[in-house]
């Protein structure tokens, strides 16, 4: 095998295509992902204690279970499903999937973040006769999301990473680009380095700009002082 | 002085099996200044926490400028209190709390307008010019744009009562507020709140160790143990010559100090 510079330079304006496939499924199933965690944490909070059991059940499921059998299943098996089987576009169905899936470690953020407000803050609300979405919205989320920024920023990068799955049920992004000239052409190894610089060009500052992120908010009130408010 | 603008009426408060209050009668006229005392455990920080709200009775109720807080009717029955009802009634309370719980992600002055700018569609500018107002009243004008965490303990809690004031609340409840502070920051903190009691207009219950304070500032205090109110009258009686051995007791333990 010879490493050949022309098939490399020849890959990469195609790969670059597939690259905005790849941080756009990222985004949508980011998106997805930010906005169903709260879902789980809001239904861990039901008072029935039934019903909060079972949701807290279904998410340790989802979360326990491969995110690849969860593509598949949702690709190939949902569809069978009678009465509510749909068949999905392979984009649709990746973002449910892997947005699912990630919603419940982001759940599991949140939840952290917002055990770790002081209960003096729930009360103070109450004293002020706040209702419950002004408590929510302005005193604990606000409190509770900007210490977890990190490892909010972190999934991100971790889901990023973990896009190229999409691929196996027909997303042609990245990974998917690279292997079709491979199979084309017989010359895997160019393409799936460009495809491996790409990641590493867009993670590793990404992961830079998180621990500035971190940084940042954290001067904003300093841990130690809160804990005595 | 007229109807009491609170009345408690055979109030008992358990949590788990532990019985904390055993059947609280008790009546606050409008203006009235109230001092709780006794020993750690009696139940008075529970009684307060109650009319904020903050812990349901187990049994009795208590009313508020007449209206019951803990029981509203629903189709010709009583039933519990939702957070309508409770919001209803709550704003004629206002409570500050030993560890301040102030926010900390937003400046002083924020502290102080958030509540009244969102309860009301109050004008945002006139609700600044009062906080403003309420900071310098408590010797914070200087300091309206700092964070909590830049302020020691006694100006946080003087910030925490600016913030309970803004609301103009009938009733005042301060929990321990002295408490958690170091000594010698106890004395501006107290300053303040002999200054309001000297108003008059608000009613105010105070739980407190400072028995001094006490004895300058409450028209009437109310000695709690185990449960029960063993013994009140107005502070020279009952802090000059008291009747039950309990108190005796306990005010003996607290000269000692």
């Amino acid at each position: 095998m010879t490493w050949d510079w022309g098939v490399f330079f020849e890959v990469i304006p195609l790969i670059f295509k597939g690259l905005w496939i790849t941080i756009g499924l990222t985004i949508a199933c980011y998106l997805f992902a930010m906005i169903f965690g709260f879902f789980w944490v809001f239904v861990a909070r039901i008072p029935s204690k039934t019903i909060s059991w079972i949701f807290r059940w279904i998410a340790e499921f989802i979360r326990s279970t491969p995110p690849l059998v969860q593509l598949f299943f949702i690709f190939y098996a949902w569809p069978m499903v009678p009465v509510v089987g749909v068949t999905l576009n392979p984009f649709v169905a990746a973002i449910l999937g892997l947005g699912l899936h990630f919603s419940t470690y982001l759940s599991e953020v949140y939840r952290s973040g917002i055990e770790s407000v002081d209960k003096g803050q729930w009360e103070a609300s109450t004293a002020l006769n706040l209702s419950t979405k002004q408590k929510w919205l302005k005193i604990i989320l606000p409190q509770a999301i900007p210490p977890t920024i990190p490892m909010l920023g972190n999934y991100l990068i971790i889901m990023f990473k973990e896009v190229p799955l999409a691929s196996t049920i027909g997303v042609v992004a990245m990974l998917h680009m690279a292997n079709d000239y491979g199979a084309q052409h017989w010359k895997y190894v160019e393409p799936l380095t460009v495809v491996a610089l790409f990641f590493l060009l867009l993670s590793y500052p990404s992961a830079l700009l998180i621990s500035k992120l971190e940084k940042k908010y954290n001067r904003r009130f300093d841990k130690k002082t809160i804990s005595t408010l | 002085m007229g109807k009491p603008i609170v009345n408690y009426s055979k109030i008992h408060k358990s949590f788990g099996d532990v019985d904390v209050l055993k059947g609280i009668n008790l009546d606050i006229k409008p203006g009235e200044k109230v001092a709780l005392i006794g020993p750690s455990g009696s139940g008075k920080t529970t009684i307060i926490r109650m009319l904020m709200t903050l812990e349901q009775p187990t049994s009795g109720t208590i009313l508020v400028n007449g209206e019951n807080l803990w029981q509203m009717e629903k189709k010709g029955q009583l039933v519990p209190s939702d957070d309508k009802h409770l919001h209803a009634i709550r704003g004629d309370i206002g409570m500050v709390f030993q560890h301040f719980n102030l926010f900390p992600h937003m400046t002083i002055v924020e502290n102080c307008m958030l509540a009244p700018a969102l309860a009301k569609k109050n004008d945002k500018k006139e609700v600044k010019i009062q906080a403003v107002e309420m900071l310098e009243k408590v010797g914070l004008g200087d300091k309206i744009n700092l964070y909590p965490a830049q302020l020691s303990g006694g100006q946080k809690q003087r910030v925490a009562m600016a913030r309970a004031l803004m609301m103009k609340p009938k009733v005042m409840l301060f929990d321990e507020v002295t408490s958690a502070l170091d000594p010698e920051l106890v004395g501006e903190v107290l300053e303040v709140i002999r200054d309001l009691a000297k108003e008059g207009e608000m009613a105010m219950i105070l739980v407190t160790h400072e028995m001094d304070f006490a004895l300058d500032i409450a028209d009437r205090i109310l000695f709690l143990n185990e449960g029960v109110i063993e013994e009140e009258g107005p502070p020279s009686e009952l802090l000059v010559n008291p009747k039950s051995e309990r108190l005796q007791d306990f005010l003996a333990r607290f000269n000692k100090r």
